[in-house]
């Protein structure tokens, strides 16, 4: 930890600067491509469980289940060994991209779900009363009501995805946690451990801490709201 | 693609025994990381909700604390703590059928496990002290209790009670974030799995390496992983249910 205080480290960290923008820029792009097919499938998945139908929702489960207990690790290694023992060429940001999004899209189906879920059933019932279809029903009714229960969770699971764009190294990607490693184990770039570290640390934190923090001022405001409204209906 | 050749894998001598015991290596870091964390979780979580006054310093500290670990990925505090975190002399030794050197990387996982998972820890408990009306402590103040004796026989019982369910699948979490492990430590289930993986052509009778065998050792390691989360998750499930009930019985 001598390397902390010393202004060389510091230093080479500075001529490195490229290395380290690049992999954040990575990180970034991957989370924000797998936060898209994360969506998708989140919602895709949420509406088939709450739909009620039981083919849909037992595929639903199957996936949500399949995914949620199991980790992103394997996923990824999974598709990473199948690709390139298959000899297919295989772009390790594109594997990441969709793992992660297949991941991420489990905790989101259940998020939608329990959103959907909080809407109450006489809703659905006075919608279809007045001969809504199943898809404008959600479209124009239940969702726009239980977008706000549903956003606070998904921010969380977004700062989730970014942490977790770290996996990417053990298929060996090029995303900021591997970069940093690369560069402090690297022949010609050793030995900055500490601040090469903190650097990465720091600029994981500018971006989660944030949108965690949002989460949290989010639900704190909708809870409140939503008691002070028990009072008044029990007022 | 060689299905016969590639399950014939799990029966060479050795590997099933190799795996098995990544299994239960996995399992006693996680269970030990999520108690470890839940003294120290509990502890931040009073600290940042009840420290005022003078000893506001805590607060700031835990705060800070919480809020750099749940915002920094678990990869990170895994490789500082295989390079900088000091390991004491009593583990760094032969022990349970583990060289001296794979006992100091169990120890320095469990601690990058701990800095992490107690940060989220410490908010799950948060979550269940903010629960806890604010009439319990005066009730318990106008009985005589001090601060530390509230703390313990009436605030902390309740708000453990609440989140039973939240850490129940903390720990699924915990099972799920140790396989971050794999590259770095060869002691847990998915690092043996891979290292199998990676001399996959010496087992499988062969020669060279299939992707029939990447089905096999990875639909193993799922399935494994597949047990033990969906039975915890089921487990929290039920308590979920039985919940409402027992409290209406309450009331």
């Amino acid at each position: 930890m001598d390397e902390l205080f010393s202004p060389e480290a510091w230093q080479k960290l500075w001529t490195y600067r490229a290395t380290f923008l690049t992999g954040f820029g990575n990180t970034l792009r991957t989370a924000a491509a797998a936060l898209l097919l994360a969506l998708v499938l989140g919602f895709l998945f949420g509406l088939m469980a709450a739909s009620g139908k039981p083919l849909l929702r037992a595929l639903a489960r199957v996936y949500v289940e399949c995914i949620q207990n199991t980790p992103v690790v394997l996923q990824m290694c999974f598709l990473y060994y199948v690709l390139a023992f298959s000899s297919v060429k295989t772009d390790i940001i594109a594997t990441g991209i969709v793992s992660l999004g297949v991941y991420t899209g489990a905790y989101m189906a259940e998020v939608v779900r329990a959103g959907i879920g909080s809407i109450p059933k006489g809703q659905f019932e006075a919608a279809q009363s007045q001969g809504f279809g199943y898809f404008s029903t959600m479209w124009r009714i239940i969702l726009p009501q239980s977008i706000k229960i549903i956003l606070p969770p998904m921010v969380n699971q977004m700062v989730n995805l970014i942490k977790n764009t770290s996996c990417l190294y053990i298929v060996g990607g090029a995303d900021l946690i591997s970069l940093t490693y690369s560069f402090v184990t690297g022949a010609s770039t050793g030995g900055a451990y500490a601040p090469a570290y903190i650097l990465c640390g720091v600029l994981f934190f500018c971006i989660c801490y944030p949108l965690s923090h949002l989460a949290t001022r989010w639900e704190t405001v909708l809870k409140r709201r939503e008691s002070q409204q028990h009072l008044k209906e029990a007022a | 693609m060689d299905w016969k050749a590639s399950f014939s894998i799990l029966g060479f001598p050795g590997v099933l025994s190799y795996i098995g015991k990544g299994v239960a290596f996995t399992l006693i870091l996680s269970v030990l990381a999520v108690v470890i964390s839940i003294f120290l979780g509990s502890v931040l979580a009073l600290c940042r909700n009840y420290c005022h006054g003078r000893s506001r310093i805590f607060r700031w500290i835990s705060t800070v604390y919480i809020e750099v670990f749940r915002n920094t990925p678990l990869l990170l505090w895994i490789f500082i703590c295989l390079v900088a975190c000091p390991c004491p002399k009593f583990f760094a030794r032969k022990m349970w059928g583990l060289t001296s050197v794979e006992m100091k990387i169990l120890f320095r996982a469990v601690v990058a496990l701990v800095l992490f998972e107690s940060s989220i820890i410490a908010e799950i408990i948060r979550g269940g002290l903010n629960a806890i009306p604010k009439g319990q402590f005066e009730a318990a103040h106008t009985q005589g209790f001090s601060t530390v004796q509230t703390m313990l026989y009436i605030i902390l019982p309740q708000a453990y009670r609440a989140v039973v369910p939240t850490l129940l699948s903390q720990i699924i979490s915990t099972i799920k974030d140790s396989s971050y492990l794999a590259n770095l430590a060869c002691i847990e289930l998915m690092s043996r799995v891979r290292k199998i993986l990676a001399t996959s052509n010496m087992f499988n009778g062969v020669g060279r390496q299939m992707v029939s065998d990447v089905f096999v050792l990875f639909g193993l390691a799922f399935v494994i992983y597949f047990v033990i989360n969906f039975t915890l998750s089921c487990a929290v499930r039920r308590i979920q249910k039985r919940r409402p009930k027992k409290q209406e019985a309450a009331a």
